[in-house]
């Protein structure tokens, strides 16, 4: 039975802009306590996808270099982000600048539109995701679960989705289900990584559950008492709702329904035919 | 001449972004570079002029979520 189901597993793939990944956990390489246990964490979480951005540095300083170092020892696919852009223009310059270093074309494009929130500026989103498609990007859109939204961003060529759970670093989970699910129901063929705001394993395994394929977590894996065991929770989590979504679910109903059999019950006021 | 790096002003001799980078001391691969918002590719750097009040962006691998 183990074996079926590892064999099982093993024929799910996640596939992004055509290349296939077992694991359906990506994530994050910030806010670690330290390059070690970022390590240890990406090998817990079994994350064949990492994140990464390019900041400023200093002329003689050689972080940038260390850190690159340490990740190409990880053996994972590289996911440069745009975080903190506010601009298509600046989105679009931090997209092409990323693809220089990290030689790959795939782009997480976020173009932030709100402080307080961190919120996606979709209409920025949209512009800047139109302009990297047709140079070629493969774009990771961090979107809101707007549908109008995910339209435009199909329509510009992005071939993947990343709806936000909630706001960036809240650890809030998903704030509007309804939404998502509808977003899910929608879009049922375009594979959709929910990204922000899960902030505990059981955020993962209810987003796997409702049909979403991936989740992407840095800050509940990265700020936990014990990053290295929360990496492997979050491992578990995903693999659960995932395998739970292929299983399934059954549909919840507003009364109680007996599980355990009624006829043949002792003390019955009569035999039932 | 005056430019800003990173958002700091710098008084520096160099006459093109290669010779800028050399000038800072960064290692030309591990990099990359923008110059007035416009990216400008690590081939293109050392036919790249700069010129009074530039600004150029100078960027590495850093963690990301």
């Amino acid at each position: 039975m183990e074996a079926e189901m590892d064999s099982d597993l093993g024929g799910d793939r996640l596939t992004l802009y055509g290349a296939e990944f077992s694991s359906r956990l990506l994530a994050g390489t910030a806010q670690y306590p330290s390059p070690a246990i970022l390590s240890r964490a990406i090998a817990a979480a079994k994350a064949e996808i990492v994140t990464v951005s390019l900041r400023r540095e200093s002329g003689g300083s050689r972080s940038g270099e260390r850190f690159f170092a340490l990740i190409r020892e990880l053996g994972v696919r590289l996911l440069p982000n745009t975080a903190g852009c506010r601009s298509v223009r600046e989105a679009v310059t931090t997209a092409q600048m990323a693809r220089e270093v990290f030689d790959t074309p795939w782009i997480k494009l976020e173009v932030i539109g709100e402080e307080d929130t961190l919120q996606p500026d979709v209409f920025g989103l949209v512009e800047a995701a139109s302009i990297l498609t047709r140079d070629g990007f493969q774009v990771f859109p961090y979107t809101t679960e707007d549908l109008v939204a995910a339209e435009k961003l199909l329509g510009a060529g992005c071939e993947v989705l990343m709806p936000w759970g909630s706001p960036i670093g809240s650890g809030r989970g998903l704030n509007n289900p309804y939404a998502l699910k509808s977003l899910r129901a929608h879009f049922p063929d375009v594979p959709m990584i929910i990204d922000a705001g899960i902030g505990a394993p059981s955020h993962a395994a209810v987003a796997m559950e409702m049909g979403f394929d991936a989740v992407l977590s840095n800050t509940a894996i990265a700020k936990a008492g014990d990053p290295v065991k929360m990496a492997r929770a979050f491992a578990l989590a995903v693999e659960a709702g995932r395998t739970g979504y292929r299983a399934d679910l059954m549909q919840a109903r507003d009364m109680a329904a007996p599980s355990t059999p009624v006829i043949g019950r002792a003390f019955s006021s009569r035999a039932r035919a | 001449m005056h430019i800003h790096v990173n958002g700091k002003a710098l008084d520096v001799a160099a006459a093109t972004l290669a010779a800028l980078l050399r000038e800072l001391e960064y290692e030309d691969g591990a990099v990359a570079t923008a110059l007035n918002q416009i990216f400008v590719r690590k081939s293109d750097r050392g036919k790249t002029p700069l010129k009074e009040g530039d600004a150029v962006e100078i960027l590495a691998p850093r963690q990301g979520g």
